[in-house]
């Protein structure tokens, strides 16, 4: 009995590995460039380092939910791929895409339901392994051992 | 006996095609009744875009041949929406049965069958077939919200904007429809969503094998074999897989999901696909050189594959069913 599953795999054209590789590399290091920018320039501006952080991400998350809204986003990801996904710009993006299609369902159960069909495992899996990391910190604390310093 | 032939030979009355701004860009749009290069259709979501595209479809189908709804005694329909709601919606108040379909992008090849079987078995006077399919309801319901910025596979298909509709009666007319063969669902356990043609290679080689074994063909009296969607990478699958069984398919099997677009100048990857693909090119460019007289006898297989997103998340394959209907001049 053939295994179809892995024959028609062998059989479909490839996606361009090599071309999606540079890309995504290429994009992805650009947009942390410009987020170093940012930063520096916050600082530049008086802002200490963790507010100078705080206000890049918010930038960076601002402007990839202005260009989603622009229809720009997916055109430029269609290229880059892993490039725009992976940085911050990729969540903003998959919280703001779902919010514009279900626009049409209502501002409840359509825009604020749906607006973490996508990003939703990241949220629950990212707090989870928060509060799992938060309780063996606590743990081995009470044995006097204290991690924090390799961590945070 | 699984092959109905219709020796009362159901006529085709009437065709009609809408189409959408890609397929208004592609090679077959001066074979569209009506194009429209807005999403929405200047209405205010995709659903109901796509509702609007059945209504203008069915309407333009009974315009043409100067039919009214009490004409026709029966209608099939069906799209890829949840609960076939493009369809049933646009047939609110009109004065016309309906019988809701799914067969995924097969629903026209099966709702053309089941009404020749309504007309030729003498019960209906005509009926009437339609299907439609709408690049944004689609992938909003089978996958990402429109702006989501992933990339999709060479194996992925585009869904085709748009919808097709025939009537059927003993009218006279050049064009009727002469076999039509149900699929059996098929499934050698694909799992890729992004390469539905190869999920759907498979039911259609069963139902061609299963065609050649009743009628002792060798296909090459026909003009065209058209597939539904399988699209470049299911057509390629069903050649080598149609080799391996020893059954040898003319140079003229070709596909609506390659036919619909340019597939060099338009961004759709391995082509067309969705139940408004098989319609629209059906009841336009297919239609029209049947009409026209160039071509005399051709096979439509409608191909579809039934998972749902549901499915797809649990980790079952993908079964897909294949449809055969063979139109022909009388």
């Amino acid at each position: 009995m053939m295994d179809y599953e892995a024959f028609s795999k062998s059989r479909a054209r490839p996606s361009p590995f090599l071309k999606n590789l540079c890309l995504s590399y290429f994009s992805g290091g650009l947009i942390c460039v410009f987020g170093q920018i940012l930063v520096s320039s916050f600082r530049a501006a008086g802002f200490d380092p963790d507010t100078s952080s705080l206000l890049t991400t918010g930038t960076l998350i601002f402007l990839a939910c202005l260009f989603t809204g622009l229809g720009w986003f997916d055109r430029i990801a269609k290229h880059v791929g892993a490039g725009t996904l992976v940085p911050v710009t990729g969540f903003a993006n998959s919280m703001c895409s779902p919010s514009i299609d279900n626009k049409a369902e209502g501002f409840i159960f359509g825009v604020g339901a749906k607006m973490f069909l996508i990003a939703g495992p990241v949220i629950v899996y990212g707090t989870a392994t928060a509060v799992l990391l938060g309780i063996v910190i606590r743990v081995l604390m009470i044995f006097g051992i204290d991690i924090t310093g390799w961590i945070l | 006996m699984r092959l109905f032939c219709f020796e009362n030979r159901p006529r085709i009355v009437s065709c009609a095609s809408v189409g959408g701004g890609l397929e208004q860009q592609g090679p077959l749009s001066s074979f569209f009744d009506l194009t429209e290069n807005d999403t929405k259709f200047g209405l205010d979501t995709w659903e109901k875009a796509e509702r609007r595209m059945n209504e203008l479809c069915v309407s333009l189908v009974m315009q043409k041949a100067k039919i009214l709804p009490e004409e026709i005694d029966l209608a099939f329909a069906g799209d890829l929406m949840n609960q076939c709601t493009a369809s049933s919606f646009a047939f609110r108040g009109r004065d016309l049965p309906y019988c809701g379909l799914y067969g995924a992008c097969s629903t026209f090849a099966e709702s053309l069958g089941l009404a020749a079987l309504a007309v030729d078995s003498g019960k209906a006077r005509r009926a009437l077939s339609l299907a439609s399919s709408h690049f944004c309801t689609a992938e909003r319901q089978y996958r990402y919200p429109l702006e989501y910025g992933n990339q999709r596979t060479p194996t992925s298909q585009t869904t085709v904007t748009g919808a097709g509709c025939v009537i059927l009666g003993q009218d006279p007319s050049p064009v009727g429809i002469l076999e039509f063969m149900p699929g059996r669902i098929v499934d050698l356990s694909a799992k890729d969503m992004n390469n539905m043609g190869a999920a759907m290679a498979p039911a259609a080689l069963d139902t061609l094998l299963r065609y050649q074994k009743e009628t002792q063909t060798d296909f090459s009296g026909f003009d065209g074999i058209f597939t539904g969607d399988l699209g470049a990478e299911g057509l390629k699958m069903l050649r080598v897989l149609s080799d391996r069984e020893g059954l040898s398919l003319p140079s003229s099997l070709n596909d609506c999901g390659i036919l619909i677009y340019d597939r060099v100048r338009q961004d759709v990857h391995a082509g067309g696909s969705g139940a408004g693909c098989s319609a629209s090119v059906f009841c336009g460019y297919l239609y029209s050189k049947l009409l026209d007289g160039e071509w005399n006898d051709i096979l439509l297989i409608g191909t579809g594959a039934l998972m749902s997103p549901t499915t797809a998340l649990q980790k079952e394959s993908i079964p897909a069913v294949a449809h055969l209907v063979r139109i022909r001049r009388c």
